[in-house]
């Protein structure tokens, strides 16, 4: 599934991202990525997205290694990997739909799908009301919702959220939460990446990894098992 | 398809920055349609003064009829040579009398004609260089009834020396000219790509080919340069027209000039959007 084994990256200005990380995300597991600011969430998450490579170490995204995966070749682990960011990344000027639908249509889904297909992700993300309306138009918790209605587009095996709820009130992130944990409950791996330790300990189901400082100084299920990876 | 589509829906979204990058293609096409005009020219004027490009081979009167046949057989028959003319001695008084009317006088009054018989050499397109009728002029002034050859030679010289100087800076200049429209066509394009990178951000987040995110890109790229092609023609057509009718006569350019000139548009629209482009396809 999720395999980053012995990984560290280091930025030529920055240094040490990441020390010698490894952990093993399995099949339908939900889990979150803590450490404050700087700990090196968002670049673990740009690693597993393969939009980096590690300086030293192996990630494998089903059954693709950053070792040996081409550029050319990267757009197949991106289509089996959601990604929702903190700030949308939505296309301004384009209704809801028109931004699920791009991705599908992008990723070689045909025409006559299409439409059906953007309304259903819509509506599972409950937005079937607000389809035609312009992203810019949108609160943040809805945006953030078209946001995940286009991850869940190319149906991934894994969805990963670098700080989702980081703009968001109260109330819109547990709607976020809520529906992480519905598209958790129908087989699809979830990495959450957020610094808000309130909200983790809200959810004591989940897995939790934390990183400080680059380094995993703490993996839940190794801590429950004895026999995790980190 | 979906390319052609997505290049078209782009116009539509942004049509000022599309528009302006037409434009900047249509104003730098236009320097080189307005070079290409005044190239096209200056070649029909030295092409029309090379015509006039000949040896007149003088003969003395006393040259025997035969003796002139000998001479001008050898000469039509030199691969470079179109045709000799001969003149006689009465044709060549009754040219003067026409051609100089401002002296009609002074040959009227004449008891001997004083003009000689000659022999006018007209050299093929592509011969009339100095060395060809400096040869043609050897030719004739070996027979001992030729009084002279003459062509103006450092005229020749001098019209080639032109020719040369001409061909050099066009192909200099028509370089630049085209460099300095590539630059404007790419840094037009990049602007207008710059200010759609959030798509191709998008389209490389959710794993779109490389090749899928290029080819709306290169479409529209090609397009501009078709647009600003269109424009740059319609504007040194006007400008052919206003200098026609207001300064001088001059000639319309070749149409496989425009053709050319209107897919160069396009090749360098589609090619700048390539380079452009490159640089967003590595980012996330």
């Amino acid at each position: 599934m999720i395999k980053l084994t012995n990984v560290s990256k280091e930025y030529p200005k920055r240094g040490h991202a990441l020390q010698d990380v490894s952990f093993h995300l399995k099949k339908g597991e939900f889990a979150f990525l803590t450490g404050h600011s700087g700990s090196g969430k968002s670049t673990t998450m740009r690693l597993i997205h393969m939009a980096d490579r590690p300086t030293q170490g192996e990630v494998r995204v089903t059954g693709y290694s950053s070792e040996v995966i081409s550029e050319r070749d990267l757009w197949k682990v991106r289509r089996r990997v959601g990604f929702v960011f903190q700030d949308f990344r939505l296309l301004p000027g384009r209704t809801a739909f028109e931004n699920v639908a791009f991705v599908l249509e992008v990723t070689g889904t045909p025409a006559s799908a299409i439409k059906s297909r953007a309304q259903r992700l819509l509506s599972q993300v409950g937005l079937s009301q607000q389809a035609g309306q312009h992203v810019n138009e949108l609160s943040g918790g809805e945006q953030q919702r078209v946001a995940i209605a286009r991850a869940l587009a190319n149906d991934p095996f894994v969805l990963l959220a670098d700080e989702p709820t980081g703009n968001l009130d109260d109330r819109a992130t547990r709607g976020v939460l809520d529906l992480f944990w519905d598209i958790n409950a129908k087989g699809m791996a979830v990495l959450m990446a957020t610094h808000d330790l309130e909200l983790v300990r809200r959810h004591p189901t989940a897995r939790v990894f934390e990183l400080d400082h680059g380094r995993l100084i703490f993996d839940s299920s190794a801590n429950a098992n004895g026999d995790g990876d980190a | 398809m979906y390319a052609m589509r997505e290049a078209v829906a782009a116009f539509k979204r942004a049509p000022v920055l599309t528009g302006l990058a037409s434009a900047m293609v249509g104003l730098a096409l236009l320097v080189v349609g307005l070079f290409s005009l005044a190239t096209y020219n200056l070649q029909l004027a030295l092409t029309a003064i090379e015509e006039r490009v000949e040896v007149v081979v003088y003969l003395r009167d006393d040259a025997r009829q035969s003796e002139i046949d000998l001479l001008l057989g050898e000469l039509s028959e030199m691969a470079e040579v179109r045709m000799v003319a001969y003149v006689s001695k009465r044709d060549a008084l009754e040219r003067a009398r026409t051609e100089l009317p401002e002296f009609g006088e002074l040959f009227i009054d004449i008891e001997v004609n004083p003009l000689p018989q000659s022999l006018e050499v007209e050299l093929r397109p592509g011969s009339r260089n100095a060395e060809v009728v400096e040869r043609v002029a050897e030719t004739a002034l070996r027979y001992p009834f030729v009084e002279d050859a003459q062509y103006g030679r450092e005229w020749v010289d001098r019209l080639f020396a032109l020719r040369r100087v001409g061909a050099a800076s066009t192909a200099v200049l028509g370089i630049a000219f085209a460099l300095v429209a590539a630059l404007i066509i790419g840094t037009a394009l990049r602007i207008a790509i710059f200010a759609r990178r959030d798509e191709i951000y998008v389209m490389r987040l959710v794993g779109a080919k490389n090749s899928f995110i290029r080819r709306p890109f290169l479409v529209e790229g090609a397009i501009a340069g078709l647009m600003g092609g269109v424009l740059a023609l319609g504007l040194t057509y006007a400008t052919y027209r206003g200098v026609y009718a207001y300064l001088f006569e001059i000639a319309w350019i070749p149409t496989g000039w425009v053709l050319i000139g209107l897919l160069a548009g396009a090749a360098f629209g589609g090619a700048s959007s390539a380079l452009a482009i490159r640089r967003h396809l590595t980012e996330i």
